[in-house]
């Protein structure tokens, strides 16, 4: 097991760059996603870290020693691909044996991991099975016994449960945890679902452009954006625009927006304020919302019901803003109803507009 | 309903036109071979007469042998270097690549006689002159771009995540290549080995050219023994190529199919 540590890497496709400057640590152990959208450059990442692609500049280590002109082959990695990249030719257990076999390992000893690589991700009974007679999510787990029985120093994981329906998915996010507790390798997983990496993941980097956005735990990521785009990209966002305060924002029709004691900016700068959909209380009256520093009036354009909880759209200054209701069995809003929206300071996020 | 039938009747009739078409010289020359009468007279009357004396024609079975002769090493070595040749496309961007792959497949299009000629003046031109290590050359030269066309339609059918699983696995370019990638493409190495021994063994016109009267191959000796005079051992050799190639046929059509299903 190692560490892997990104320093500085750019890499360019003739005049788009894929990756600019990025920098990343990746502790040994950790679970770690790779979060953004397509072209956001976290497979060029990955692939960088694997070893299928150079950097143009900057360092890629793995356990410390420099891996940046180490060919993937030499590099110990584990790689589980979108499609899965099974040998279609070989049986499930010649598959998972492929690694050490190459390597030159003794038959008995291949035989004894290739069996307690299967049977870790429980397809012990199967090692006879050609590929194309597995499902998808048995397929899913003979690439990861194959990438994991040569007991690499990281595991890389280019979107493994994108082909899976949700049901599907949800088990084999817990299975993957499961498992990479259990052999406590570090992780690192590129997914466009940010559901995915916020449920699975230790730490979550954001990527954009090629550029590194935001990185940290998914708590901090989600409660503290620092970008407009992390805070919609990450979950949902009701974004404020206006003229910074200093601890929050003046909008452009005079509304005063406080933020969180610990957010400053110098006053007078262009600034945003990001507001989680779900710590925002909507009422009939602004006394019953007691309390709150925040408050805007609106008017209820769109309710949608979904069992658990009601989201409702509110029209408000030619914006629209979404809250989030726990079903509490409390009266439900009706469309076209005026409503009081409050929130807390410590509920809104100051970010600095680019 | 009546109409239907008479479709199917119309439909079966046809399908019998065009195989009488195609095979009945070919029935008629086999049986030919078995017949008393060198001059396709009838009543027929079974011999094996004619099997017995090609027997002893030295000329047509030396030439039977060189034939096979070139047509396996023509195979093995334009399968070897086709196959290669195709990977090296598939895997590897180097400039000129288009151009490259654009001029592999004209010469499958240039008539024999064309290429025969052209390959004629140029073995003297450097000095390898004719016989049956030009021949060589020259069937090599013409199968190749068959191996190369049949393995590299195979190969699109390759996924390349398979290359980079071996490799993420610890797999130098060698173990890729002879575990994951021509164990994919053997299909395809079949069946362009079996082309390239068909262009071979088959071939007329370009060992015409590069043929000595020692050093000949079968198509050229049964040519040259027509002109002097036909013999129904003619018939005798040519059944027993055609059983052979039929059956090469057959087995390329099969690895074909198997290519299709994977």
């Amino acid at each position: 097991m190692a560490g892997v540590q990104v320093s500085n890497v750019s890499r360019s496709f003739g005049a788009h760059k894929a990756l600019d400057d990025v920098s990343i640590d990746f502790a040994d152990g950790g679970f770690y996603a790779l979060l953004g959208p397509s072209g956001s450059g976290k497979t060029t990442l990955l692939r960088q870290i694997a070893g299928f692609d150079f950097p143009d500049t900057g360092r890629i280590s793995i356990g410390g020693e420099s891996v940046e002109r180490v060919p993937v082959e030499k590099r110990r990695i584990g790689m589980v691909f979108q499609n899965y990249a099974l040998f279609p030719n070989m049986s499930v257990a010649d598959n998972v044996a492929f690694g050490l076999s190459v390597r030159g390992e003794a038959k008995a000893m291949i035989a004894a991991e290739v069996q307690r690589a299967l049977d870790l991700v429980q397809l012990g009974k199967l090692g006879g099975r050609r590929p194309h007679q597995l499902s998808g999510g048995q397929r899913q787990r003979v690439a990861l016994a194959r990438a994991i029985v040569t007991k690499p120093r990281v595991l890389l994981l280019d979107e493994p449960l994108g082909a899976l329906d949700k049901a599907l998915r949800v088990d084999m996010q817990i299975e993957l945890k499961r498992i990479q507790r259990e052999i406590g390798i570090t992780t690192i997983f590129v997914t466009h679902d940010q559901e995915e990496a916020l449920t699975m993941s230790d730490r979550i980097g954001i990527l954009r452009d090629g550029r590194l956005v935001q990185e940290g735990p998914p708590e901090e990521i989600y409660d503290r954006p620092k970008s407009e785009f992390a805070a919609t990209f990450l979950g949902d966002a009701n974004i404020f625009r206006g003229d910074s305060t200093g601890n929050g924002i003046r909008l452009p029709d005079g509304t005063a927006i406080a933020a969180g004691a610990g957010d400053r900016l110098a006053a007078g700068a262009k600034a945003s304020c990001a507001v989680r959909p779900e710590r925002i209380r909507i009422g009939i009256d602004a006394g019953a919302l007691d309390g709150d520093a925040n408050m805007l009036k609106g008017q209820v354009s769109k309710r949608i019901f979904a069992g658990n909880n009601s989201t409702y759209f509110v029209e408000r200054a030619g914006q629209t803003l979404k809250v989030i209701v726990q079903n509490t069995g409390a009266d439900r809003l009706a469309e076209g109803q005026d409503v009081v929206l409050r929130w807390s300071p410590e509920s809104t996020v100051l970010i600095a507009t680019s | 309903m009546a109409t239907t039938r008479i479709l199917e009747g119309l439909g079966r009739l046809y399908i019998f036109l065009l195989l009488a078409f195609l095979y009945l010289p070919i029935i008629i020359m086999a049986l030919m071979s078995f017949n008393v009468s060198p001059f396709y007279q009838l009543p027929f009357e079974w011999t094996t007469e004619w099997y017995a004396s090609l027997w002893q024609n030295d000329q047509l079975i030396a030439a039977t042998w060189n034939s096979l002769e070139i047509a396996i090493i023509t195979t093995l070595i334009s399968v070897v270097l086709g196959s290669a040749a195709s990977l090296a496309l598939y895997r590897y961007e180097f400039r000129g690549k288009k151009v490259l792959q654009a001029l592999l497949f004209p010469p499958i299009a240039i008539p024999w006689l064309i290429t025969g000629t052209a390959m004629l003046i140029f073995f003297f031109g450097v000095g390898i002159g004719r016989g049956l290590f030009a021949i060589l050359l020259g069937h090599v030269a013409l199968a190749l771009p068959y191996v190369i066309v049949v393995v590299s339609a195979r190969l699109q059918t390759f996924a390349p995540e398979l290359e980079e699983a071996a490799r993420s696995l610890g797999a130098n370019q060698w173990q890729v290549t002879m575990r994951v990638t021509l164990p994919w493409i053997m299909s395809g190495v079949i069946a362009g080995g079996l082309f390239a021994f068909a262009v071979s063994f088959d071939q007329f016109v370009v060992s015409y050219f590069l043929s000595t009267p020692g050093q000949t191959t079968l198509p050229v000796e049964i040519y040259a023994a027509i002109r002097k005079g036909f013999t129904p051992e003619i018939n005798a050799v040519s059944t027993i190529i055609i059983v052979v190639s039929m059956a090469l046929m057959l087995l390329t059509a099969r690895f074909f199919k198997f290519g299709g299903e994977k």
